[in-house]
């Protein structure tokens, strides 16, 4: 998210297609969902619960260093779960360093300030183990789940024979054609190798790896400057690995530049070091360790370093490669997403797709859930309740964590025109961080729309807990708040999200109580 | 001509809104244009709108703040209390003795589960961990020092004017202000803002005033309060008995009837819960009679609710039983200003009964006191008085004691906005509110396998078109989590809304854009899976 993304193009008319019968079609079952992701699973229980006979689909091919994992996908297995906890370990690991000052004997003052101090201190593989074993309790629930909701699940791949004919072939090799009535496509994104660096595929890992990992990362080399690089750089280094992150150009593209920056002076801040604008152009083995070159993109200087670890995030790509999409007329984006209409219907009518891998959509979880939901119940309940992608809240869980809901600065400045617009912002102090003299502040900032009575158009914040403070803001702006909306709220104290409250033009630091 | 244009609508909006308030801005006859008397939350607030908004009409005020606190009983008076570190600042109850250092050794209590916690997260910690209250303690005052000094040089920069002493009144423009050194002045004001707040209250039972102490004293206390007996059901009393058990103490505490009077009484029995799991222990339906002192403890008499009389002896007393208003020693009655019981009488518009003196805050008949509540008033009553540019906006900056959302900061958070389950039942009917709730367990809670279903989220919707007129939620984060909701709620905002918007994955919050289960349909409200 960040820049809005525009609800992709219709292709076609009307919420449903009925060309054929919903009962008495004869084909195996109503609907098959292929991919047990976060919108596939959603999807698929709500038309079951809604009388529909289900199938889904879900298996995991291998990273191209070997990983693999279970029912749920990305979302709980290698994204949004593991990463969250991740980052607690490191949320963790500034209080266990700073309980001294609330006066717990745990840790002496200062004697986590350096990274080999915290490393010391710290066991990677417990956190791994704790983690899998987390995972393996949601993977393992979700398949009761599906159960309990009456959905029938396959472990196997699918592959479309023709439009309504798909093969399921199992890690075994097994086959068995289903048919059905509908399909749902929801099979999401896997992490990019990008093929101009040499050896990226062969020695890097990404993040299907990371949660994983065997061994502690050490010294690591993140390359790429998405939120998913800086969020595992983020915590790496918090938990004591001496990491760097590569960005190209700029950090978080689409998110708001002046909280990007924050974020990534905040990470350089606290032992994350920084190399902008580089890119690597070969990985090579060298012992246990990774030899990087990589070359300056402005003046094509260049450098080698050794690391432990190197990690690639430099994007997603669509997986759809195996569902047999060239045995069905499904027009594709350019980038290889499945184009869809606002109703998520392909260009073969009978057949939809939800979450990461349509094109124009927003690769985040609570979207493909609404998204399979909504479908559910515009195929089996008559509804026509089509999902809206304006103003989705998101939060990114940097070390400074960031929430956003609305325009970046940038996207608004070019809707509405710089003099349309009052920018509120502030950085604030936080009360938690005092104790331990703590320098860090919150910042938030607000977006008004002169000609609108002053409307909310962009919020955006870095603190402590920033999805929390969001997700509430999200509603708001979401009824078209003003700012007068927000200066009439009374604050509640003392919390960090008082702070939007009491933004005045002018005001940017915090000055006092 | 701009300039007379200006000053006409200036006059309309004292017209408007303080009748009886002449319309001379600023005289000649007086010291001070405005004078707060209370440098607390709100006083500093109603004074730094003051001076901004006659700043931005370059006219330079003439404002004062006169602040000032003895302790009720026992700091210079007890040389037996030697414990008691006692000092007062610019800043009021919040900063002093309220919500900064509350919300600090709530932290401090916090920080404790998560280094009990931190092995789960794969840090190598030891198993036991001890508490040094001392050090906690210093660093707290250290904190509350520094916060004085801002305020300090924030007035400074400004140019208000803080005097430490104690006002009196001896007209309606002339208070005599007497220092702590005994040294008496007289000043002349052409309007006052009495913001002088709240103070504790002590039972009249013997040995109460003597032997127990209160919020006042206990962030400074030099030694752990070690067995503690909690008296009162009020939020102060539920946090601090919270993060003294969080801080490895000892606590019990005695309520005669019910806890958090006035609050969700589903949330309230909720947090109590939580709170026995945690070890605190409640006496419920006991009322203290005696306190008396026993070598280094105190013997503390109560009833029970069948009239018998028991005997437990404690290290600590603690009462919050609630506060009253010190407005009475500022002899305000004599010039008229009339009292709700012991509070000051305002009309809408924060003024009292004498048109020149406003009063503000913890101190006035239709306040909420809350730190936020008393500063937006302030804020507002100063910016009605002194800005040009009200009458021009089609806004009446008048508080809206409504819909103000809080927090209570008990080991199970508690943020809300709005109106409890009960009232909404009285004041539409049982039928005709929808009720929808959900108990569950944030991710961090379950990955170290504690505190299971504990949080809690309840929306109360009224109508067909089902507005909400209460949220209230029971869990980490609580005050982050409700501001926004409070915007939410103040553009009126419905179920439906809430539904439609896309929720932050993976948080806490998120759960409100998917309540589904009402209490009407008798479901056990609890998540199950993700």
């Amino acid at each position: 998210m960040g820049a809005v993304i525009k609800p992709p193009k219709a292709v076609m008319t009307g919420p449903v297609d009925t060309h054929l019968p919903e009962t008495g079609h004869g084909f195996d079952y109503d609907l098959i969902v292929i991919g047990g992701g976060s919108g596939g699973l959603a999807c698929s229980k709500a038309a079951a619960e809604l009388g529909a006979k289900v199938a889904i689909l879900d298996f995991v091919k291998p990273s191209p260093q070997g990983t693999r994992w279970g029912l749920g996908g990305t979302c709980v297995n290698v994204g949004c779960i593991p990463k969250k906890l991740m980052h607690t370990a490191g949320i963790v690991g500034e209080r266990l360093a700073e309980s001294y000052h609330f006066g717990w004997n745990v840790v002496e003052e200062d004697a986590m300030n350096e990274l080999s101090a915290k490393k010391e201190k710290f066991s990677w593989e417990r956190l791994v183990e704790n983690v899998q074993n987390y995972i393996h309790g949601l993977n393992f629930k979700y398949k009761v789940d599906l159960r309990s909701n009456k959905v029938e699940y396959l472990n196997a791949l699918g592959e479309f024979l023709d439009a309504h004919t798909i093969q399921a072939t199992d890690i075994k090799g097994n086959k068995k054609k289903m048919t059905a009535r509908r399909f749902v496509l929801a099979t999401g994104g896997r992490p990019v190798f990008p093929q101009e660096v040499e050896n990226a595929e062969q020695l890097a890992i990404s993040s299907d790896d990371l949660f994983s990992l065997d061994r502690e990362p050490g010294k690591t080399l993140c390359v790429g400057a998405s939120y998913v690089s800086l969020e595992c750089a983020g915590f790496l280094t918090a938990i004591g690995n001496d990491v760097t992150v590569m960005i190209r150009s700029i950090p978080l593209r689409g998110f708001d530049e002046q909280s990007a920056t924050m974020i990534v002076s905040h990470m350089s801040d606290h032992g994350t070091k920084i190399l902008q604008p580089w890119a690597p152009s070969k990985l090579t083995k060298v012992g246990e360790k990774i030899q990087v070159d990589y070359y300056n993109v402005n003046t094509k200087e260049t450098a080698s370093d050794t690391f432990d670890t190197v990690f690639f995030a430099v994007g997603r790509y669509p997986d759809v490669k195996g569902l047999g999409l060239e045995n069905l007329e499904l027009k594709l984006s350019p980038s290889g997403k499945i184009q869809v209409d606002e109703f998520e219907r392909t260009s073969v009518p009978h057949i939809y797709a939800i979450g990461d891998i349509v094109a124009g959509g927003i690769e985040l979880t609570p979207v493909a859930i609404q998204c399979g939901k909504l479908l559910a119940t515009r195929l089996y309940n008559s509804s026509t309740k089509k999902m809206d992608y304006i103003n989705v809240p998101t939060t990114v869980f940097t070390p400074l964590e960031y929430g956003a809901v609305g325009l970046s600065e940038e996207a608004a400045v070019s809707k509405y025109g710089k003099d349309n617009l009052n920018i509120y912002s502030k950085s604030f102090n936080i009360l938690e961080y005092q104790l331990p003299h703590r320098e860090d502040q919150g910042f938030v900032k607000l977006i008004c729309v002169k000609s609108e009575n002053e409307k909310v158009v962009g919020f955006h914040y870095l603190g402590p807990n920033a999805g929390e403070v969001t997700q509430g803001v999200a509603i708001a702006v979401k009824l078209s708040a003003t700012k007068q909306d927000f200066d009439d709220t009374v604050g509640i104290h003392p919390v960090c999200a008082e702070v939007f409250t009491t933004l005045r033009l002018g005001q940017t630091e915090d000055s006092g109580c | 001509m701009l300039v007379r244009f200006r000053r006409r609508h200036i006059l309309e909006t004292i017209r408007k809104y303080h009748k009886g308030d002449s319309n001379e801005q600023s005289s000649l006859k007086h010291q001070y244009d405005l004078v707060c008397i209370g440098g607390g939350s709100g006083g500093l607030a109603a004074a730094k709108r003051a001076h901004l908004e006659l700043q931005s009409r370059d006219i330079q005020p003439k404002i004062a703040i006169v602040d000032y606190r003895e302790h009720p009983n026992i700091v210079n008076t007890s040389p037996d209390r030697p414990e008691i570190n006692w000092r007062w600042g610019l800043g009021g109850t919040c900063t002093n003795v309220g919500c900064i250092p509350k919300k600090i050794m709530h932290t401090a209590a916090l920080y404790g589960e998560y280094v009990q916690n931190a092995s789960e997260f794969g840090w190598k910690v030891p198993s036991t961990v001890e508490h040094d209250w001392e050090s906690l303690v210093e660093n707290v005052q250290n904190h509350i020092r520094s916060i004085h000094f801002g305020y300090r040089s924030d007035m400074m920069l400004n140019k208000i004017e803080h005097i430490n002493a104690r006002a009196k009144f001896l007209d309606k423009h002339t208070i005599e202000v007497t220092d702590a050194k005994g040294n008496v002045k007289t000043i002349t004001s052409r309007r006052f803002i009495i913001a002088v707040g709240c103070m504790p209250k002590y039972p009249d039972i013997e040995g109460a005033k003597e032997y127990a102490i209160t919020s006042d004293e206990l962030f400074a206390l030099i030694k752990p309060p070690n067995k503690t007996l909690v008296v009162g059901a009020s939020y102060i009393a539920l946090e601090s008995a919270g993060y003294l058990s969080g801080l490895n103490q000892k606590v019990t505490v005695m309520m005669r009837s019910i806890p958090l009077r006035g609050f969700d009484q589903d949330c309230a029995q909720k947090i109590v819960e939580f709170m026995k799991e945690r070890g605190t222990t409640f006496k419920q339906g006991c009322v203290p009679t005696k306190i008396r002192k026993n070598k280094n403890s105190f013997v503390v008499e109560y009833v029970d609710d069948k009239n018998s009389v028991h005997v437990e002896e404690y290290d600590t007393v603690l009462f919050a039983v609630g506060r009253k208003c010190v407005a009475d020693e500022l002899g305000l009655q004599q010039l008229g200003v009339k009292f709700d019981n012991d509070k000051i009488d305002v009309n809408e518009f924060e003024q009292t009964s004498v048109p020149h003196i406003y009063a503000v805050g913890d101190c006035i008949n239709r306040g909420l006191e809350l730190t936020p509540t008393a500063i937006h008033a302030g804020s507002l009553l100063s910016r009605r008085i002194y800005s040009e540019e009200l009458v021009t906006k089609n806004h009446k900056h008048i508080m809206d004691y409504t819909n103000v959302p809080t927090t209570v900061f008990t080991p199970l958070e508690y943020g809300s906005c709005g109106m409890s389950e009960e009232d909404t039942i009285k004041k539409y009917g049982q039928d005709n509110i929808e009720v929808y709730l959900i108990g569950f367990t944030p991710l961090e809670h379950e990955f170290t396998h504690k505190d299971t279903n504990k949080t809690y989220m309840k929306v109360i919707c009224v109508g067909s078109e089902e507005k909400i007129i209460g949220f209230h939620y029971l869990g980490p984060n609580a005050g982050e989590i409700t501001q926004g909701v409070a915007v939410a709620i103040r553009l009126g905002v419905t179920k439906h809304d809430l539904d439609s918007t896309v929720g932050i994955h993976p948080t806490v919050a998120e759960e409100m854009t998917r309540l589904n289960i009402t209490r009407r349909s008798g479901l056990v409200a609890e998540k199950r899976g993700c």
